[in-house]
């Protein structure tokens, strides 16, 4: 394998490069960011349909309460794991090749975040009681249920999107100098002066950015964590068919991370294009992601395989009925993609020849997302619709074009909060690419090893 | 007397640690090495080595902050429980300990990386403004040292900052 960065590169033609991203994207980007606003025009317009009209043309009904916008809330929570949570733990084991592709993994994150707190709001149908998620005590007699998953979901969401953007905007401070440094005028140059807080790279100020980086870094391990798993308790401890299973937090986790890997390496190949980051999202650190993405799945597979048979040989007979409906009944086809996707075609990954090949592992990462946002679909409606009492079940029911416009919308939305983050702030870390440099370069003159390298 | 200012910048990171090394060991009148400041475009934990240790105190605050938002999060939520006393509960405690653990849980890291942070700000010293002996230089390839001492260590400053290939030398009277 080739090396993950090139040891000669000039620190000051890193900072040349980083910031020609930020002034002249190739011509594809604004490609993209139409695209974006016109599947953000679609949602809007099914967003202002539903909000005037009803819920009801969203199709939703009793059986089916939470249909596409719930699967696609916690789609968007799971792709937002990877981000946070890879940075993270390959910053405490000092993998040095998450430097130059933290960045945007950590954006993804806060967007992702963003775009599911979305779906709670289209969901709940009367926005402008939209506070009421807000579990404060007492003070509206709406006496919070403290216990419940949904009130421990709020809770754990705010606490993880407020934690993730304080990493990505802390570990981002020495750029923002740099930035602020190198553009000369314009709103631009105020905004990074601003946010830069008057870094200038002393020794004390390193010195404390190491340690909090690292506390914040440690923190944030457990919190990705608990978030899914709490996510994964909202069905979890119900006591619907094909939810109440042990191993859901696990599998929840597993399936956030998955998809958020695949989402990363769909991202990986569009910024490598469009800004230019040839040098720096190289082949070989694809090659890390993709082998990680690969044993995610596996996992992933495995903990499916698990619940199933949990199920299979379980004493819940209602269960049972309920696995043998989602693989055989009207929901069978979405099943088959969704294992087809999530456990055969990352098969793909496990070949040398498929790891760096760019336009196969575009299309691939977005199909393994496919698969993970009909993982998710397959949780939620097939218990709706084949649940524990003969008279709500409600095996035809489809999302109406308006469900369907409105989760279409969100990855536009998604999509344009991402392309704007990257053309105003450096999605590149430019001061950790040159300490990856740095270190890389004294190792091949064989220098003693530096001393706390964090 | 008045003091004085100056910042010199190096290409090589060995240079400037020389040169640190060197001022610690000429013992200069009207220099202390906690005037001394290392700017530099990455963070050099081996730097420690010539400057002293130096302690940090942020995980002071993370502690303070982590063990607020704990505490802050279980009198919430148990203190709104307590206030369902009236309820029936059918035989279930009033305060269940094992489900409010979770929000105790969330908050506890919550107040741990807001601390975290403030606790950052303030021992970086953050926001500042930007000392005026500032080089863009710094925040892309070189390492600049920036040192305050009396009219009478500047010549010896230049001396040592020169012997070590400083590629500029910049200053400025002090306040």
């Amino acid at each position: 394998m080739g090396k993950d960065i090139r040891e000669d590169i000039a620190w000051a033609q890193i900072n040349k490069d980083v910031l020609k991203s930020i002034e002249s994207p190739k011509r594809m980007y604004w490609v993209i960011l139409l695209i974006a606003l016109a599947m953000i025009g679609v949602a809007v317009g099914c967003e202002i349909y539903q909000y005037t009209t009803g819920m009801g043309v969203s199709n939703k009904n009793n059986s089916h309460v939470w249909s596409l916008y719930i699967a696609t809330f916690i789609f968007w929570i799971g792709m937002s794991h990877s981000g946070t949570l890879l940075s993270a733990i390959l910053h405490l084991m000092h993998a040095d090749w998450r430097k130059p592709i933290y960045r945007f993994a950590e954006a993804m994150t806060t967007f992702s975040l963003m775009t599911a707190g979305l779906f709670v709001m289209v969901h709940l149908g009367r926005l402008w009681q939209v506070y009421y998620v807000m579990p404060y005590p007492n003070e509206r007699w709406v006496w919070p249920n403290f216990q419940s998953p949904l009130v421990w979901d709020m809770f754990a969401i705010a606490t993880y999107l407020s934690s993730s953007v304080l990493f990505l905007y802390v570990g981002m401070i020495p750029d923002l100098a740099i930035c602020r440094d190198n553009i000369h005028a314009g709103w631009r140059k105020k905004l990074y002066t601003v946010m830069s807080l008057g870094w200038e790279g002393t020794d004390r100020q390193w010195r404390n950015f190491r340690i909090t980086y690292l506390t914040i870094a440690c923190f944030l391990i457990p919190l990705a964590v608990s978030v899914h798993s709490i996510v994964a308790s909202d069905f979890a401890m119900s006591n619907m068919p094909g939810w109440h299973v042990t191993s859901f937090p696990p599998y929840f986790v597993a399936g956030a991370l998955y998809s958020g890997c695949a989402a990363i390496i769909t991202l990986f190949i569009i910024l490598r294009y469009v800004f230019r980051f040839e040098e720096y999202m190289t082949l070989p650190i694809m090659k890390k992601l993709v082998r990680l993405t690969f044993a995610i799945a596996m996992v992933w597979t495995y903990l499916n395989l698990i619940e199933f048979a949990s199920v299979w040989y379980g004493h819940d007979q209602t269960a049972k009925d309920q696995l043998i409906f989602k693989a055989t009944g009207p929901y069978a086809p979405f099943f088959w993609a969704m294992i087809f996707f999530g456990s055969i075609l990352p098969l793909m990954l496990a070949f040398k020849r498929f790891q760096t090949h760019l336009p196969i592992l575009f299309v691939v990462s977005i199909l393994l997302n496919v698969g993970m946002w009909l993982e998710r679909w397959m949780i939620i409606s097939p218990s709706f619709a084949h649940g524990h009492y003969p008279w709500t079940w409600d095996h035809d029911q489809w999302p109406s074009l308006v469900q369907w416009g409105i989760v279409f919308g969100s990855f536009g939305w998604f999509t344009l909060l991402f392309m704007v983050f990257c053309k105003v702030f450096p999605s590149v870390s430019m001061y950790e690419v040159k300490e990856m440099v740095y270190h890389r370069s004294l190792a091949l003159k064989h220098k003693p090893a530096v001393k706390g390298e964090y | 007397m008045s003091k004085r200012h100056l910042l010199a910048l190096f290409n090589d990171f060995d240079e400037a640690v020389a040169a640190i090394s060197e001022l610690r060991a000429a013992n200069i009148k009207g220099f202390n090495m906690d005037d001394l400041i290392l700017k530099s475009p990455i963070e050099h934990p081996e730097v420690e080595k010539v400057l002293g240790d130096k302690p940090v105190h942020v995980q002071w605050f993370t502690l303070i902050g982590a063990c607020t938002g704990a505490l802050l999060a279980f009198f919430l939520v148990s203190g709104a429980q307590a206030n369902f006393f009236s309820q029936i509960k059918g035989g279930k405690p009033i305060v269940p300990l094992p489900p409010d653990f979770v929000l105790t849980y969330e908050m506890f890291i919550l107040g741990g990386v807001f601390i975290t942070i403030l606790g950052f700000l303030i021992c970086a010293g953050l926001p500042a403004k930007r000392s005026s002996l500032y080089s863009a230089k710094v925040s892309e390839d070189q390492i600049g040292i920036l040192v305050k001492g009396d009219e009478s260590a500047v010549a010896i400053f230049k001396t040592i900052f020169t012997k070590h290939k400083a590629l500029e030398i910049q200053e400025e009277a002090g306040k």
